[in-house]
């Protein structure tokens, strides 16, 4: 199937709804692609997406015409101004004037021993899962590793009935106290810090401390922590563990958008180094919901034309900036963390390539070429950014398909003629 | 929408609440996703689509990533244990 539209916005988190609005009120066709099932991204789901924000957007975004895309995965663009997708394996068309990339982030992962072990998973990962009906009450649940989302997780957690025996913070607690004191200069960030104290009140809160295994036989039972240096075991059912956010910047790289310090570079008005490809929210700076949603806002309008109502949300968007910076050197992970891994650790879960093979190569090409690391179906998606840790390595380049598809619609596109004619024509495939 | 559905993991009925996700059925069932190349049960890691480690197969289509699918009635999952 084909469909036109002047702009596209891929993804559908709090940046790629207001970029999608933003660009809808200026009069333009819009479309907004998700790969999830719904709308909201991964932060404005499940109960989240009926918060008085999510819904103030997702109201905007139902009276703005614009035309959404739900289950549906970019994996190529043959050509600029293209971008193939699927959805339910069939093949969809999308093309653009201008593209508004909002593909967010997702959440590092750095390999210890026994993290493979069914239960053990990501700390927002767990979150999602519960809020797609994983029962939770009464289950022992250790959080850890960094970043604000632990103690996010934690407080639904308890919520919702389970057990927060300990949560473990890699950073220090200096490190988190000068994080504090900068906030006060933010009341909206204080009312958040002061209501996540009280839900999470009376948790244990470990600092200097992350896991150093995780045990068990069919499923995780327990993991053991270093806390100060020194190790404790704690009985669990489940670890939830992320090391903070990893911006999702494959489907940019295809595009070839200029790449620094792991983000995409923009300009003033969220221009990538592309022309008529704007980035806004995680892929820029990992700055949480108001920088996504400023962003989103500005890239929206400046795609509908409206560049100076953009201009006015610079102010808002240098407060959200300075906030990610924050983020990043509160959180930044500490050097003893390369030491996790054992010889044995798995670190690419698709092919089982464990750290000792690993070793041995000088970089990811050498590595994917001998071991398989990083090709499997996550290409390289949850290895690549602990290899980056461990082993100071970059990923060369990204290749299409960027997610696996069908046989079929890889073929579509190889031998396909210009698809901007099959349009003109009206066709299907 | 219904309270409850019915889906059918490896051949035994599981009823869950409407608006399930089939990996979080699949946990309720008992069951991990799949058996990794070394021969390691795996359960759903990220939640969001990019692991792939909850991939199972749904109504007979294989490589489905259950975190991302909700469960209906009727539905079947077979897991790659």
């Amino acid at each position: 199937m084909q469909q036109q539209f002047d702009v596209l916005v891929v993804g559908g988190g709090p940046a790629g709804i207001a970029a999608a609005v933003r660009a809808a009120e200026c009069g333009a066709r819009v479309g907004i692609v998700d790969d999830n099932a719904t709308l909201g991204g991964q932060i404005w789901r499940g109960d989240s997406a009926q918060a008085s924000e999510a819904v103030e957007w997702r109201g905007k975004l139902q009276a703005s015409g614009v035309t959404p895309l739900c289950g549906t995965r970019v994996f190529h663009q043959p050509r600029p101004g293209v971008l193939l997708a699927e959805h339910d394996e069939e093949l969809r068309v999308l093309h653009y004037r201008s593209l508004i990339l909002a593909t967010g982030a997702r959440e590092r992962f750095l390999p210890f021993p026994g993290w493979t072990l069914p239960n053990v998973m990501g700390a927002g990962g767990l979150q999602a899962m519960v809020k797609a009906g994983l029962p939770i009450r009464g289950k022992r649940v250790v959080v850890a590793g960094t970043g604000p989302l632990l103690l996010a997780v934690a407080a639904y957690l308890r919520k919702n009935g389970a057990e927060i025996p300990m949560i473990c913070e890699q950073a220090s607690l200096n490190s988190l106290a000068r994080f504090a004191v900068t906030l006060l200069g933010q009341p909206q960030k204080i009312k958040q810090a002061l209501q996540l104290k009280k839900e999470v009140g009376g948790v244990s809160l470990a600092t200097s401390s992350w896991p150093l295994a995780a045990h068990g036989k069919k499923a995780v039972d327990s993991v053991t922590i270093s806390r100060r240096g020194k190790s404790a075991t704690i009985a669990c059912d489940y670890l939830a563990c992320g090391f903070h956010l990893v911006p999702n910047i494959e489907l940019p790289l295809l595009l070839g958008c200029q790449i620094r310090g792991g983000y995409v570079q923009v300009d003033n008005l969220q221009q990538t180094s592309v022309r008529g490809v704007f980035c806004a929210g995680e892929p820029t700076s990992i700055g949480g919901v108001e920088s996504s949603l400023v962003e989103g806002q500005i890239a929206g309008l400046v795609a509908g034309g409206r560049t100076e109502e953009a201009r006015k949300l610079f102010g808002a968007r240098e407060r959200a900036r300075r906030f990610a910076s924050l983020l990043d050197q509160t959180f930044r992970l500490r050097a003893e963390l390369r030491k996790l891994p054992s010889p044995e650790t798995l670190v690419c879960r698709c092919e089982d390539v464990s750290y000792a093979r690993l070793q041995k190569h000088v970089g990811w090409r050498a590595a994917k070429l001998q071991t398989r690391c990083g090709m499997g179906p996550c290409q390289g998606r949850i290895c690549g950014p602990a290899t980056q840790f461990f082993f100071k390595w970059n990923p060369d380049s990204v290749r299409p398909p960027v997610f696996p598809v069908r046989v079929e619609n890889l073929g579509a596109f190889a031998g396909q003629p210009d698809p901007q004619e099959t349009a003109i024509s009206g066709g299907h495939e | 929408m219904p309270d409850q559905i019915t889906l059918v993991v490896n051949g035994s009925p599981v009823l869950v609440p409407s608006g399930t996700s089939v990996a979080a059925a699949i946990a309720i069932a008992g069951h991990a996703c799949r058996t990794s190349v070394a021969g390691e049960p795996r359960g759903p890691l990220c939640g969001m689509g990019i692991c792939f480690e909850c991939r199972v197969t749904i109504n007979g289509t294989p490589h489905r990533r259950a975190c991302q699918v909700f469960g209906e009635t009727g539905m079947d999952v077979r897991t790659e244990e």
